[in-house]
């Protein structure tokens, strides 16, 4: 049986390559204008005008716990659909799509700083290169209505 | 065969038809002796039973059945309209309403028979002294005069009366043809009052038509089961019509019977007979006796035309409108460099067009209150007997629109609202003689429009509220220490009421008082962009006063900066503004207020609330904003004014959904995003 292959768009933060589900993106962005919106957590950045509707947009950086950069001509917004809850997530860049078998998704070690650790579903070895999957669910499951 | 297509036009129609049995009998059961209201009573019962019959929903169509009987009964007065066959009508309703929501979530009617309810109607006919041999008597002498009848000739399936019997008399000496033509239409038929319509058509053609049984009114309203007959006069012979009418689509069966001068022989002697036959079957007696209101109901129907539209179609619409609105606002802005008079006036046009085709598809959308107000007066009925109290309900200004997201949630609060009254508001007969008061309590339900908002108040002449039994329950509940609440107003004390878990009721009911209460009725109300007061007169009543916007989507509002944030407030909550001193501002008990024409209104800085490093450090003037909630004042300081705007409102999503102070969103004609501000979480 050959092995299912999947495909992630992967970006970076940092030095690090992270990659997300391609299924769940909806659309990849530049960087627009943002409202911050009050009283929400420091890495909700607030929500942007996707024509006509409104999303909420989070820095995974802080959502990481790494640093905050000024935006550049590389910062991209990744607009995801997860369980029909549509967000953006802002990132350094969007670099290209990769596709990887179920089984080169290692577990996660120990390379990875412990905040980080809880948005993580595994390491992906390709082309000598590590890419960590991100856990789109569990990125938002803090915001998400009890 | 697939009859999918047909079951929303089902539920929607046997809801207005339960409903207009619900209004009826509740008249009913105040007048037992009206004929109209008894006559509708079974004109509903009976479109209900053909309606079941068509969609093939069996229980239904027997449990219409035999209500239809009673009600039979009870027109020809062979039996009384006395509370015990009033209430099982009344089980009859809610059993049908069972049915009917059934279908409305499987499909099907279920299982459920309501043999409980068959039983009793059939105990009322049974108890009926002479209804069961009358029949008997009645059947007998049918089948006698069939026979003699069918010795003559073949039997008449119309009634003649005397008038038709000159005419056929004439016809026949200028030998002319007379024809009864009995036209059975296939059961699966589903455009019956159009297919009756072809077959007029082709009757047209070679005859002229001079009875009808049904009568015409109720074959194009499609009040018939599957057949119906005419009285023709033509030259043309039998065979003519039977070929002509056999080609018509759907048609099952044809009979053509040709009227002799015997048949009109008996017309005069048939009187006692026609009298019968109204009593054997309603079907068509029911068209004598009801005419009246049936021909109304007719007219009416001509006067309204209307369609049914899906409300996610109007969605759709109030979306587009909402999309277009933004784009003007955007042209508003875009040129504001060279503005030519072209460019001006233009802009102005399409400016009142948006807001003409705003104002259109909002008025689409209006529902009246009246689709909610009419569950209440059985509500009411049911609770008085339960509570063993005299309850009577007034309404008024049941034709205040509403917008129909509105109209959907509001009832569940209102339910609660009125229930409280009864319940806790409402004293029992002998406790309200002995204050002196009217056996009788009275709710009044009214509602009206007041600006851009609707009002609809619930009041009560019972004994209202003991404010000072609140204060103590705030004290033991911990709300508040002892001292702070013997400081408060009756007002702030009132305000309580409205919090989570707290219920003064000593008793738990059936009813109310588990504590879950006015805390849930005002978190819907606000959710609808409502507020709710509570004003109570101890041992006078009490009144619960309800305030909702006219439109959700898009409001007009005032847009503020507050650093280098836009943000709006919608103009209907804003009460004044003014230009403030910081000196003005004086410190009270920690709070910041103003003194503005004798009033106390304490003042809130949006920057602090929301969060914003202010623009300026030390200002010499301030803006206030003064908005309202309900009954009170606060000040919003904010930096600058921007100006008024019509904004679309829209949702911050899922994921921010349970934010304070911010009430949604709009795009501002730069694209940008503004928050909208929740003045009744801040205020």
């Amino acid at each position: 049986m050959e092995a299912e292959k999947k495909q992630f768009v992967v970006f970076c933060l940092d030095t690090e390559e992270y990659g997300a589900d391609i299924n769940k993106v909806t659309i990849i962005e530049r960087s627009m204008n943002i409202t911050r919106v009050p009283m929400t957590p420091p890495y909700i950045k607030g929500v942007i005008n996707l024509r006509g509707e409104i999303i909420p947009v989070m820095s995974l950086r802080l959502k990481l716990g790494l640093n905050e950069i000024d935006e550049d001509d590389d910062t991209r917004i990744i607009i995801f659909n997860v369980d029909n809850v549509t967000f953006g997530v802002i990132v350094d860049s969007v670099s290209e799509v990769m596709q990887f078998e179920d089984i080169q998704i290692e577990g996660v070690g120990n390379i990875i700083s412990d905040k980080a650790l809880d948005y993580i579903s595994g390491v992906a070895k390709a082309k000598e290169k590590l890419v960590t999957i991100i856990n789109l669910e569990k990125l938002i499951a803090e915001l998400m209505p009890a | 065969m697939d009859m999918n297509q047909y079951l929303d036009v089902f539920v929607e129609e046997s809801k207005e038809h339960l409903q207009s049995l619900n209004t009826s009998l509740l008249e009913l059961e105040k007048d037992p002796n009206n004929i109209t209201v008894l006559n509708e009573i079974f004109r509903v019962a009976h479109t209900l039973k053909g309606m079941a019959g068509t969609m093939g929903f069996s229980h239904m169509t027997n449990l219409t059945h035999d209500m239809e009987n009673v009600l039979d009964a009870l027109r020809s007065k062979r039996i009384k309209a006395d509370m015990a066959v009033v209430d099982i009508l009344f089980k009859c309703l809610d059993a049908l309403e069972g049915y009917v929501n059934e279908v409305i979530s499987t499909g099907g009617e279920g299982e459920q028979e309501y043999k409980e309810i068959i039983k009793s109607l059939t105990d009322i006919l049974d108890k009926s002294p002479n209804t069961k041999t009358q029949i008997k008597k009645k059947k007998a002498k049918k089948k006698t005069e069939d026979n003699s009848i069918a010795q003559n000739d073949k039997e008449l399936r119309l009634n003649l009366n005397i008038y038709d019997k000159n005419v056929i008399l004439k016809a026949i000496e200028e030998s002319m043809n007379v024809f009864q033509i009995h036209v059975e239409l296939d059961k699966k038929c589903l455009l019956k009052a159009a297919r009756a319509f072809l077959i007029f058509q082709t009757l047209d053609k070679y005859s002229e038509i001079m009875k009808s049984m049904p009568s015409v009114e109720d074959i194009e309203d499609e009040r018939f089961d599957n057949s119906f007959t005419v009285m023709v006069i033509t030259k043309h012979d039998a065979s003519l019509f039977e070929k002509e009418l056999n080609s018509v689509a759907e048609v099952r069966n044809v009979e053509v019977v040709s009227i002799t001068e015997k048949h009109t022989e008996n017309i005069i002697q048939d009187e006692d007979d026609e009298e019968y036959l109204k009593e054997e079957k309603p079907d068509t007696a029911a068209s004598d006796s009801t005419a009246q209101v049936q021909r109304t109901g007719t007219t009416k129907r001509l006067t309204n035309k209307t369609v049914r539209v899906d409300i996610d179609r109007l969605d759709v619409l109030m979306n587009l409108v909402s999309e277009l609105i933004i784009i003007k606002t955007r042209l508003d802005d875009v040129g504001t460099g060279e503005k030519t008079n072209d460019y001006i006036t233009a802009l102005e046009n399409l400016e009142r067009i948006t807001t003409s085709l705003h104002d259109a598809v909002m008025k689409v959308r209006m529902v009246p209150v009246e689709n909610v107000f009419n569950r209440f007066p059985r509500m009411v009925r049911d609770i008085s007997k339960e509570l063993e109290k005299d309850i009577v309900l007034y309404m008024s200004g049941e034709e205040t629109e509403l917008d129909r997201t509105v109209i959907d949630e509001i009832g569940e609060p209102l339910i609660h609202i009125i229930r409280n009254s009864a319940d806790h508001g409402l004293e029992k007969p002998e406790e309200r003689a002995a204050k002196g008061k009217s056996k009788t309590g009275s709710i009044w339900l009214r509602a009206y429009q007041d600006g851009n908002n609707v009002v609809i108040e619930v009041e009560d002449d019972g004994m209202g509220i003991d404010v000072e039994k609140v204060r103590k329950k705030i004290i033991e509940r911990g709300f508040e220490e002892e001292e702070a609440a013997a400081n408060m107003t009756a007002n702030e004390v009132i305000g309580y009421l409205f919090e989570p878990n707290f219920s003064t009721a000593d008793t738990v009911t059936d009813l109310s008082g588990r504590g879950v209460g006015l805390d849930v009725v005002k978190t819907k109300i606000e959710a609808l962009g409502g507020t709710i007061e509570l004003e109570t007169e101890f041992g006078k009543g009490s009144k619960t006063i309800i305030r909702l916007p006219l439109t959700l989507a898009i409001i007009q509002a005032l847009l503020v900066m507050v650093g280098s944030e836009k943000y709006a407030i919608p103009l209907s909550s804003i009460r004044e503004i003014n230009n403030i001193y910081p000196d003005d501002i004086k410190n009270v008990r920690n709070q910041e207020v103003i003194l503005l024409r004798d009033m106390v209104i304490p003042i809130i800085r949006l920057h602090d609330i929301l969060g914003v490093p202010p623009e300026k450090a030390d200002q010499k003037q301030l803006t206030c904003v003064v908005v309202k909630k309900g009954d009170k004042l606060s000040g919003f300081i904010v930096d600058s004014l921007i100006g008024q705007q019509e904004i679309v409102i829209k949702s911050l999503g899922k994921l921010l959904a349970g934010i304070r102070c911010v009430a949604g969103a709009t795009i501002l004609g730069d694209g940008n995003v503004a928050l909208i501000i929740d003045v009744n979480s801040i205020a």
